[in-house]
Protein backbone atom coordinates (compact mmCIF):
# COMPACT_ATOMS: atom_id res chain seq x y z
CA UNK A 1 0.00 0.00 0.00
CA UNK A 2 1.16 3.52 -0.82
CA UNK A 3 1.68 6.45 1.52
CA UNK A 4 -1.42 8.10 0.00
CA UNK A 5 -3.51 5.27 0.43
CA UNK A 6 -2.61 4.62 4.09
CA UNK A 7 -2.71 8.42 4.64
CA UNK A 8 -6.77 8.40 3.18
CA UNK A 9 -7.35 5.25 5.21
CA UNK A 10 -5.65 5.09 8.31
CA UNK A 11 -7.21 2.27 10.84
CA UNK A 12 -9.30 3.93 13.32
CA UNK A 13 -7.74 2.30 16.17
CA UNK A 14 -4.78 4.32 15.65
CA UNK A 15 -6.58 7.66 15.84
CA UNK A 16 -8.02 6.01 19.41
CA UNK A 17 -4.39 5.28 20.06
CA UNK A 18 -2.87 8.77 19.42
CA UNK A 19 -5.85 10.76 21.05
CA UNK A 20 -5.18 8.40 24.26
CA UNK A 21 -1.56 8.91 24.24
CA UNK A 22 -2.27 12.61 23.62
CA UNK A 23 -4.70 13.04 26.84
CA UNK A 24 -1.92 11.06 28.97
CA UNK A 25 0.74 12.73 28.08
CA UNK A 26 -0.72 15.92 28.44
CA UNK A 27 -2.07 15.73 31.70
CA UNK A 28 1.43 14.49 32.98
CA UNK A 29 3.06 17.39 31.32
CA UNK A 30 3.06 20.59 33.52
CA UNK A 31 2.27 23.42 31.06
CA UNK A 32 -0.52 26.23 30.61
CA UNK A 33 -2.37 28.27 28.16
CA UNK A 34 -3.78 31.41 28.28
CA UNK A 35 -7.23 31.33 29.64
CA UNK A 36 -9.37 34.71 27.75
CA UNK A 37 -12.15 35.83 29.88
CA UNK A 38 -15.24 36.36 27.85
CA UNK A 39 -18.04 38.62 28.31
CA UNK A 40 -20.59 35.86 28.37
CA UNK A 41 -18.38 34.43 31.61
CA UNK A 42 -17.82 38.14 32.71
CA UNK A 43 -21.03 39.19 32.92
CA UNK A 44 -22.25 35.97 35.40
CA UNK A 45 -19.23 37.15 36.87
CA UNK A 46 -19.69 40.85 37.90
CA UNK A 47 -23.50 40.18 38.47
CA UNK A 48 -22.97 38.29 41.39
CA UNK A 49 -20.06 39.97 43.15
CA UNK A 50 -22.80 42.89 42.91
CA UNK A 51 -24.74 41.34 45.00
CA UNK A 52 -24.90 43.18 48.67
CA UNK A 53 -24.90 40.14 51.42
CA UNK A 54 -27.65 38.17 52.48
CA UNK A 55 -28.98 38.40 48.72
CA UNK A 56 -30.80 35.20 46.91
CA UNK A 57 -29.55 33.07 43.86
CA UNK A 58 -31.56 30.15 42.88
CA UNK A 59 -28.79 27.30 41.46
CA UNK A 60 -30.54 25.10 39.69
CA UNK A 61 -28.18 21.97 38.99
CA UNK A 62 -29.78 19.80 35.99
CA UNK A 63 -26.92 17.36 34.82
CA UNK A 64 -25.35 14.04 35.60
CA UNK A 65 -22.07 12.63 35.31
CA UNK A 66 -21.90 12.28 31.47
CA UNK A 67 -21.56 16.15 31.42
CA UNK A 68 -19.13 16.31 35.07
CA UNK A 69 -15.82 16.90 33.56
CA UNK A 70 -17.35 20.10 31.94
CA UNK A 71 -20.27 21.29 34.57
CA UNK A 72 -19.28 20.63 38.03
CA UNK A 73 -16.20 22.84 38.04
CA UNK A 74 -18.58 25.45 36.67
CA UNK A 75 -21.22 24.38 39.85
CA UNK A 76 -18.04 24.63 42.48
CA UNK A 77 -16.70 27.88 40.88
CA UNK A 78 -20.37 29.53 41.22
CA UNK A 79 -21.09 28.45 44.81
CA UNK A 80 -17.34 29.09 45.72
CA UNK A 81 -17.72 32.93 45.07
CA UNK A 82 -21.45 32.82 46.51
CA UNK A 83 -20.60 31.63 50.23
CA UNK A 84 -17.38 34.11 49.71
CA UNK A 85 -19.85 36.89 49.42
CA UNK A 86 -22.60 35.31 52.13
CA UNK A 87 -25.05 34.88 49.05
CA UNK A 88 -27.74 32.71 50.28
CA UNK A 89 -28.23 29.69 47.44
CA UNK A 90 -31.64 27.94 46.80
CA UNK A 91 -30.50 24.74 45.03
CA UNK A 92 -32.64 22.32 42.52
CA UNK A 93 -32.14 19.63 40.72
CA UNK A 94 -34.82 18.66 38.04
CA UNK A 95 -32.88 16.14 36.26
CA UNK A 96 -33.28 12.30 37.69
CA UNK A 97 -29.44 12.52 38.26
CA UNK A 98 -29.13 15.53 39.25
CA UNK A 99 -29.74 15.17 43.38
CA UNK A 100 -26.69 13.12 43.35
CA UNK A 101 -24.02 15.47 41.81
CA UNK A 102 -25.55 18.55 43.50
CA UNK A 103 -25.00 17.30 47.20
CA UNK A 104 -22.11 16.23 45.95
CA UNK A 105 -20.93 19.95 44.78
CA UNK A 106 -22.37 21.44 48.05
CA UNK A 107 -20.54 19.06 50.54
CA UNK A 108 -17.84 19.71 48.16
CA UNK A 109 -18.33 23.38 47.71
CA UNK A 110 -18.90 23.68 52.05
CA UNK A 111 -15.74 21.49 52.74
CA UNK A 112 -13.40 23.62 50.42
CA UNK A 113 -14.75 27.23 51.98
CA UNK A 114 -14.38 25.86 55.39
CA UNK A 115 -10.84 24.61 55.00
CA UNK A 116 -9.70 28.27 52.91
CA UNK A 117 -11.94 30.44 55.46
CA UNK A 118 -12.78 28.21 58.50
CA UNK A 119 -16.27 29.63 58.13
CA UNK A 120 -18.72 26.50 58.00
CA UNK A 121 -21.43 27.32 55.74
CA UNK A 122 -24.84 25.44 57.02
CA UNK A 123 -27.58 24.07 55.34
CA UNK A 124 -31.20 25.92 55.64
CA UNK A 125 -29.19 28.94 56.42
CA UNK A 126 -26.54 29.59 54.25
CA UNK A 127 -27.99 27.69 51.32
CA UNK A 128 -30.79 25.46 50.57
CA UNK A 129 -30.90 22.06 48.73
CA UNK A 130 -34.55 21.42 47.90
CA UNK A 131 -34.02 18.00 45.69
CA UNK A 132 -35.32 17.28 42.67
CA UNK A 133 -38.83 16.93 41.23
CA UNK A 134 -39.98 15.23 37.48
CA UNK A 135 -41.40 17.50 34.99
CA UNK A 136 -39.37 20.40 34.56
CA UNK A 137 -41.65 22.39 33.08
CA UNK A 138 -44.21 22.10 35.80
CA UNK A 139 -41.82 22.29 38.47
CA UNK A 140 -40.27 25.50 37.03
CA UNK A 141 -43.72 27.05 36.72
CA UNK A 142 -44.80 25.87 39.78
CA UNK A 143 -41.80 27.59 42.40
CA UNK A 144 -42.53 30.35 40.68
CA UNK A 145 -45.72 30.70 42.33
CA UNK A 146 -44.41 29.66 45.52
CA UNK A 147 -41.08 26.99 46.62
CA UNK A 148 -43.61 25.35 48.68
CA UNK A 149 -45.90 24.08 45.82
CA UNK A 150 -43.61 21.59 44.39
CA UNK A 151 -41.16 21.56 47.27
CA UNK A 152 -43.29 21.03 50.71
CA UNK A 153 -39.46 19.72 51.85
CA UNK A 154 -35.89 19.60 51.33
CA UNK A 155 -33.89 17.17 50.23
CA UNK A 156 -33.28 15.77 53.28
CA UNK A 157 -36.95 15.72 54.11
CA UNK A 158 -37.17 18.66 56.41
CA UNK A 159 -40.35 21.46 55.91
CA UNK A 160 -39.11 24.22 54.26
CA UNK A 161 -41.42 26.46 56.38
CA UNK A 162 -39.12 25.36 59.23
CA UNK A 163 -35.75 26.43 57.48
CA UNK A 164 -34.50 30.05 58.45
CA UNK A 165 -33.05 31.03 55.31
CA UNK A 166 -36.53 30.48 53.40
CA UNK A 167 -38.55 32.43 55.63
CA UNK A 168 -38.44 35.57 53.35
CA UNK A 169 -37.81 33.63 50.20
CA UNK A 170 -41.45 32.51 48.95
CA UNK A 171 -40.61 32.19 44.72
CA UNK A 172 -38.35 33.64 42.17
CA UNK A 173 -39.33 37.99 43.18
CA UNK A 174 -37.04 37.01 46.09
CA UNK A 175 -33.99 35.54 44.43
CA UNK A 176 -31.74 37.72 42.23
CA UNK A 177 -31.31 35.73 39.58
CA UNK A 178 -31.37 31.59 38.43
CA UNK A 179 -27.92 30.43 37.22
CA UNK A 180 -28.75 27.09 35.29
CA UNK A 181 -25.92 24.96 35.22
CA UNK A 182 -27.30 21.52 32.42
CA UNK A 183 -26.40 19.15 30.21
CA UNK A 184 -30.62 18.82 29.42
CA UNK A 185 -32.88 20.34 27.92
CA UNK A 186 -34.22 21.67 31.22
CA UNK A 187 -32.61 25.00 30.20
CA UNK A 188 -35.21 25.19 27.64
CA UNK A 189 -37.78 24.88 30.11
CA UNK A 190 -35.88 28.12 32.39
CA UNK A 191 -36.06 30.36 29.27
CA UNK A 192 -39.36 29.39 28.40
CA UNK A 193 -40.91 29.60 31.77
CA UNK A 194 -38.31 31.07 34.59
CA UNK A 195 -37.40 34.03 32.41
CA UNK A 196 -40.22 33.87 29.69
CA UNK A 197 -43.26 34.07 31.76
CA UNK A 198 -41.13 35.31 35.47
CA UNK A 199 -38.79 37.24 34.09
CA UNK A 200 -36.40 36.13 36.36
CA UNK A 201 -32.62 37.03 35.26
CA UNK A 202 -30.99 34.04 34.39
CA UNK A 203 -27.45 33.01 32.74
CA UNK A 204 -26.55 29.52 31.73
CA UNK A 205 -23.81 27.06 32.38
CA UNK A 206 -24.32 24.42 29.62
CA UNK A 207 -21.83 21.99 27.61
CA UNK A 208 -19.75 22.93 24.59
CA UNK A 209 -22.03 21.33 22.26
CA UNK A 210 -24.90 23.03 23.57
CA UNK A 211 -23.54 26.39 23.58
CA UNK A 212 -24.19 27.47 20.26
CA UNK A 213 -28.23 26.78 20.86
CA UNK A 214 -28.20 29.28 23.19
CA UNK A 215 -26.19 32.06 21.91
CA UNK A 216 -29.82 33.62 20.26
CA UNK A 217 -30.91 33.88 23.70
CA UNK A 218 -27.99 35.66 24.99
CA UNK A 219 -28.09 38.12 21.70
CA UNK A 220 -31.68 39.05 22.42
CA UNK A 221 -30.81 39.72 26.47
CA UNK A 222 -33.22 36.63 27.78
CA UNK A 223 -30.19 35.23 29.18
CA UNK A 224 -27.64 37.68 30.58
CA UNK A 225 -24.48 35.43 30.75
CA UNK A 226 -23.26 32.03 29.59
CA UNK A 227 -21.02 29.54 30.51
CA UNK A 228 -20.19 27.55 27.46
CA UNK A 229 -18.53 24.01 27.99
CA UNK A 230 -15.08 23.55 29.53
CA UNK A 231 -13.84 26.71 28.37
CA UNK A 232 -16.67 28.46 30.47
CA UNK A 233 -15.67 26.40 33.30
CA UNK A 234 -12.13 27.16 33.07
CA UNK A 235 -12.92 30.67 32.29
CA UNK A 236 -15.16 30.95 35.66
CA UNK A 237 -12.12 28.97 37.52
CA UNK A 238 -9.81 31.74 36.20
CA UNK A 239 -12.48 34.35 37.83
CA UNK A 240 -12.83 33.39 40.91
CA UNK A 241 -9.33 32.94 41.61
CA UNK A 242 -9.31 28.58 42.34
CA UNK A 243 -7.92 27.30 38.82
CA UNK A 244 -9.03 23.49 38.95
CA UNK A 245 -9.93 20.63 36.91
CA UNK A 246 -11.02 22.71 34.30
CA UNK A 247 -8.17 25.18 33.99
CA UNK A 248 -5.99 21.47 33.89
CA UNK A 249 -8.54 20.18 31.11
CA UNK A 250 -8.27 23.20 28.88
CA UNK A 251 -4.54 22.15 28.01
CA UNK A 252 -5.46 18.37 27.25
CA UNK A 253 -8.69 19.28 25.51
CA UNK A 254 -5.99 21.60 23.45
CA UNK A 255 -3.99 18.85 22.62
CA UNK A 256 -6.61 16.82 21.86
CA UNK A 257 -7.62 19.30 19.14
CA UNK A 258 -4.54 19.56 17.81
CA UNK A 259 -4.41 15.89 17.24
CA UNK A 260 -8.05 15.46 15.24
CA UNK A 261 -6.58 18.60 13.17
CA UNK A 262 -3.35 16.67 12.18
CA UNK A 263 -5.17 13.94 11.24
CA UNK A 264 -7.89 15.56 9.04
CA UNK A 265 -4.73 16.97 7.32
CA UNK A 266 -3.63 14.06 6.93
CA UNK A 267 -6.74 12.45 5.65
CA UNK A 268 -6.86 15.45 2.70
CA UNK A 269 -3.50 14.91 1.81
CA UNK A 270 -4.11 11.16 0.94
CA UNK A 271 -7.48 12.14 -0.52
CA UNK A 272 -5.90 14.70 -2.89
CA UNK A 273 -3.24 12.83 -3.80
CA UNK A 274 -5.33 9.87 -4.55
CA UNK A 275 -7.73 12.05 -6.59
CA UNK A 276 -5.17 13.23 -8.47
CA UNK A 277 -3.78 9.73 -9.20
CA UNK A 278 -7.42 8.84 -10.45
CA UNK A 279 -7.76 11.93 -12.98
CA UNK A 280 -4.03 10.86 -14.55
CA UNK A 281 -5.54 7.49 -14.58
CA UNK A 282 -8.63 8.18 -16.44
CA UNK B 1 -67.06 7.98 22.75
CA UNK B 2 -64.01 5.87 22.52
CA UNK B 3 -62.10 8.64 20.12
CA UNK B 4 -64.34 11.52 21.45
CA UNK B 5 -63.71 11.06 25.04
CA UNK B 6 -59.55 11.15 24.51
CA UNK B 7 -60.42 14.20 22.34
CA UNK B 8 -62.55 15.88 24.82
CA UNK B 9 -59.67 15.29 27.45
CA UNK B 10 -57.03 16.96 25.35
CA UNK B 11 -59.22 19.58 24.32
CA UNK B 12 -59.94 20.79 28.07
CA UNK B 13 -56.46 20.27 29.37
CA UNK B 14 -54.69 22.24 26.36
CA UNK B 15 -57.01 24.81 26.64
CA UNK B 16 -56.17 24.85 30.06
CA UNK B 17 -52.59 25.43 29.78
CA UNK B 18 -52.95 28.07 27.38
CA UNK B 19 -55.46 30.14 29.38
CA UNK B 20 -53.73 29.83 32.57
CA UNK B 21 -50.31 30.66 31.07
CA UNK B 22 -52.04 34.21 30.75
CA UNK B 23 -53.60 34.67 33.17
CA UNK B 24 -51.61 35.65 36.49
CA UNK B 25 -54.72 35.54 39.11
CA UNK B 26 -54.64 33.07 42.28
CA UNK B 27 -57.32 31.57 41.54
CA UNK B 28 -55.98 30.36 37.90
CA UNK B 29 -52.73 29.68 40.18
CA UNK B 30 -54.86 27.55 42.48
CA UNK B 31 -55.99 25.49 39.80
CA UNK B 32 -53.19 24.67 37.99
CA UNK B 33 -51.33 23.77 41.29
CA UNK B 34 -54.33 21.05 41.78
CA UNK B 35 -54.77 20.07 38.00
CA UNK B 36 -51.33 20.48 36.55
CA UNK B 37 -49.05 19.37 39.53
CA UNK B 38 -50.39 16.58 41.41
CA UNK B 39 -51.58 14.52 38.32
CA UNK B 40 -48.63 14.24 35.78
CA UNK B 41 -46.57 12.09 38.70
CA UNK B 42 -49.33 9.95 39.61
CA UNK B 43 -49.49 9.15 35.76
CA UNK B 44 -45.42 9.26 36.00
CA UNK B 45 -45.59 6.37 38.58
CA UNK B 46 -48.08 4.09 36.83
CA UNK B 47 -45.74 4.75 33.87
CA UNK B 48 -42.68 3.90 36.21
CA UNK B 49 -44.34 0.64 37.44
CA UNK B 50 -45.53 -0.73 33.55
CA UNK B 51 -41.73 0.14 32.73
CA UNK B 52 -40.42 -1.56 35.87
CA UNK B 53 -42.31 -4.86 35.15
CA UNK B 54 -41.93 -4.87 31.57
CA UNK B 55 -38.32 -4.60 32.36
CA UNK B 56 -38.48 -7.77 34.85
CA UNK B 57 -40.84 -10.07 32.52
CA UNK B 58 -38.03 -9.33 29.27
CA UNK B 59 -34.85 -10.00 31.32
CA UNK B 60 -36.95 -12.80 33.61
CA UNK B 61 -37.65 -14.14 29.74
CA UNK B 62 -34.29 -14.08 29.11
CA UNK B 63 -32.73 -15.89 31.91
CA UNK B 64 -35.15 -18.85 31.58
CA UNK B 65 -34.85 -19.27 28.00
CA UNK B 66 -30.71 -18.70 28.05
CA UNK B 67 -30.93 -16.55 25.24
CA UNK B 68 -27.70 -14.72 24.01
CA UNK B 69 -25.50 -12.78 26.86
CA UNK B 70 -28.77 -13.94 29.39
CA UNK B 71 -26.12 -13.19 32.31
CA UNK B 72 -26.58 -9.45 31.57
CA UNK B 73 -30.08 -9.84 32.40
CA UNK B 74 -28.75 -11.10 35.86
CA UNK B 75 -26.87 -7.80 36.79
CA UNK B 76 -29.92 -5.77 35.03
CA UNK B 77 -32.18 -7.43 37.87
CA UNK B 78 -29.26 -7.17 40.46
CA UNK B 79 -28.84 -3.47 39.92
CA UNK B 80 -32.56 -2.77 39.61
CA UNK B 81 -33.42 -4.91 42.86
CA UNK B 82 -30.27 -3.33 45.12
CA UNK B 83 -31.17 0.33 43.65
CA UNK B 84 -35.11 0.10 44.87
CA UNK B 85 -33.86 -1.43 48.35
CA UNK B 86 -31.40 0.85 49.66
CA UNK B 87 -33.73 3.78 48.63
CA UNK B 88 -36.47 2.40 51.10
CA UNK B 89 -37.49 4.69 53.81
CA UNK B 90 -36.60 1.90 56.19
CA UNK B 91 -32.77 2.43 54.76
CA UNK B 92 -33.00 6.06 54.81
CA UNK B 93 -34.45 6.97 51.62
CA UNK B 94 -32.72 8.71 48.70
CA UNK B 95 -30.23 10.17 51.46
CA UNK B 96 -29.24 6.88 52.85
CA UNK B 97 -25.50 6.19 52.13
CA UNK B 98 -26.43 2.93 50.00
CA UNK B 99 -27.87 5.12 47.69
CA UNK B 100 -25.03 7.58 47.74
CA UNK B 101 -22.34 4.83 47.51
CA UNK B 102 -23.76 2.98 44.18
CA UNK B 103 -24.11 6.64 42.91
CA UNK B 104 -20.67 7.24 43.80
CA UNK B 105 -19.16 4.20 42.82
CA UNK B 106 -21.14 2.67 39.90
CA UNK B 107 -23.16 5.05 38.37
CA UNK B 108 -20.94 7.86 38.34
CA UNK B 109 -17.70 6.16 36.41
CA UNK B 110 -20.04 3.96 34.18
CA UNK B 111 -22.11 6.96 33.04
CA UNK B 112 -18.79 9.15 32.54
CA UNK B 113 -16.83 6.74 31.12
CA UNK B 114 -19.35 5.64 28.50
CA UNK B 115 -19.53 9.28 27.57
CA UNK B 116 -15.95 9.76 27.75
CA UNK B 117 -15.68 7.33 25.27
CA UNK B 118 -17.33 9.34 22.71
CA UNK B 119 -14.68 11.44 22.28
CA UNK B 120 -12.67 9.11 20.61
CA UNK B 121 -15.67 8.44 18.04
CA UNK B 122 -15.80 12.02 17.37
CA UNK B 123 -11.55 11.91 16.55
CA UNK B 124 -12.77 8.56 14.09
CA UNK B 125 -15.03 10.53 12.24
CA UNK B 126 -13.82 14.16 12.32
CA UNK B 127 -10.77 12.30 10.22
CA UNK B 128 -12.73 9.97 7.85
CA UNK B 129 -15.98 13.48 7.49
CA UNK B 130 -13.53 16.50 7.02
CA UNK B 131 -12.07 15.82 3.27
CA UNK B 132 -12.32 18.83 1.18
CA UNK B 133 -14.83 16.83 -1.81
CA UNK B 134 -16.67 20.31 -2.44
CA UNK B 135 -16.84 23.77 -1.63
CA UNK B 136 -19.41 23.40 1.29
CA UNK B 137 -17.34 20.12 2.71
CA UNK B 138 -14.39 22.55 2.54
CA UNK B 139 -16.23 26.04 4.05
CA UNK B 140 -17.87 22.97 6.70
CA UNK B 141 -13.00 21.91 7.06
CA UNK B 142 -12.08 25.01 7.57
CA UNK B 143 -14.41 26.54 9.90
CA UNK B 144 -14.11 23.72 12.19
CA UNK B 145 -10.49 23.96 12.21
CA UNK B 146 -10.82 27.32 13.37
CA UNK B 147 -13.19 26.95 15.94
CA UNK B 148 -11.03 23.64 17.20
CA UNK B 149 -7.79 26.19 17.30
CA UNK B 150 -9.44 29.12 18.81
CA UNK B 151 -7.83 28.06 22.63
CA UNK B 152 -4.55 27.05 21.19
CA UNK B 153 -1.54 29.71 21.71
CA UNK B 154 -0.49 30.41 18.29
CA UNK B 155 2.07 33.95 18.85
CA UNK B 156 0.91 37.15 16.27
CA UNK B 157 -2.18 34.70 14.86
CA UNK B 158 -3.94 34.20 18.27
CA UNK B 159 -6.04 37.10 18.00
CA UNK B 160 -7.02 37.03 14.54
CA UNK B 161 -7.79 33.26 15.07
CA UNK B 162 -9.81 34.10 18.15
CA UNK B 163 -11.71 37.09 16.40
CA UNK B 164 -12.66 34.62 12.74
CA UNK B 165 -13.81 32.27 15.34
CA UNK B 166 -16.05 34.48 17.47
CA UNK B 167 -17.11 35.77 14.21
CA UNK B 168 -18.31 31.99 12.81
CA UNK B 169 -20.11 31.56 15.80
CA UNK B 170 -22.21 34.35 16.47
CA UNK B 171 -22.93 35.44 12.87
CA UNK B 172 -23.82 32.49 10.77
CA UNK B 173 -23.87 30.10 13.26
CA UNK B 174 -25.99 32.06 15.45
CA UNK B 175 -28.11 33.12 11.85
CA UNK B 176 -28.86 29.17 11.28
CA UNK B 177 -29.54 28.47 14.95
CA UNK B 178 -32.24 31.16 14.99
CA UNK B 179 -33.42 30.15 12.11
CA UNK B 180 -34.11 26.89 13.53
CA UNK B 181 -35.44 27.98 16.38
CA UNK B 182 -38.19 30.19 15.12
CA UNK B 183 -39.00 26.94 12.85
CA UNK B 184 -39.01 24.61 15.28
CA UNK B 185 -41.07 27.34 17.82
CA UNK B 186 -43.56 27.25 15.22
CA UNK B 187 -44.40 23.53 14.05
CA UNK B 188 -44.70 23.26 17.86
CA UNK B 189 -47.43 25.69 18.01
CA UNK B 190 -48.85 24.86 15.02
CA UNK B 191 -48.81 20.56 16.06
CA UNK B 192 -50.52 21.35 19.61
CA UNK B 193 -53.04 23.62 17.59
CA UNK B 194 -53.63 20.98 15.63
CA UNK B 195 -53.32 17.80 18.64
CA UNK B 196 -55.81 20.63 20.79
CA UNK B 197 -58.31 21.28 18.08
CA UNK B 198 -58.15 17.51 17.41
CA UNK B 199 -57.06 18.25 13.45
CA UNK B 200 -54.10 15.66 14.68
CA UNK B 201 -55.15 12.29 15.89
CA UNK B 202 -53.10 10.02 14.82
CA UNK B 203 -51.63 9.64 18.59
CA UNK B 204 -54.75 7.64 19.41
CA UNK B 205 -54.24 4.88 16.64
CA UNK B 206 -56.58 3.03 14.41
CA UNK B 207 -58.93 1.17 16.20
Amino acid sequence: MKLAEKMFAIDRRWVYLALGLAVLISLKIPFSIPIPISKEARNIYNFIDTLKAGDAVHLAIDYDPSTLAELHPMTLSILKQCFEKKIKVVVTALHQNGPAMAAAALDTAVARHAARSGEQMKNGVDYVFLGYKPYPALIILGMGQNYRIPFPTDYYGVPVDSLPMMKHIQNYDDVKAILNVSGTSATDYWISYGNGRYKVPLAIGVTGVMATDYYPYWQTGQIFGILGGLKGAAEYETLVGTPGKAVQGMKVQMVAHLIIIVFIIIGNIGYFAQRKKREQSV
Amino acid sequence: MKRQLPLIIIFVCGIFMVFQYFIPHENSEFIYEFAALDWPPIIGVFALTLGIISLVRVSATKISKRDEDWQYSIVTLLGLAAMIIAGLPWFGGQTSPAVKWQFDFIMRPIIATIFSLLSFFIASAAYRAFRARSVLASILLISAVIVMIRFMPLGPFTDIVSRTADWVLNVPNLAAKRAIIIGVGLGIISTALKVVLGVERSYLGRD
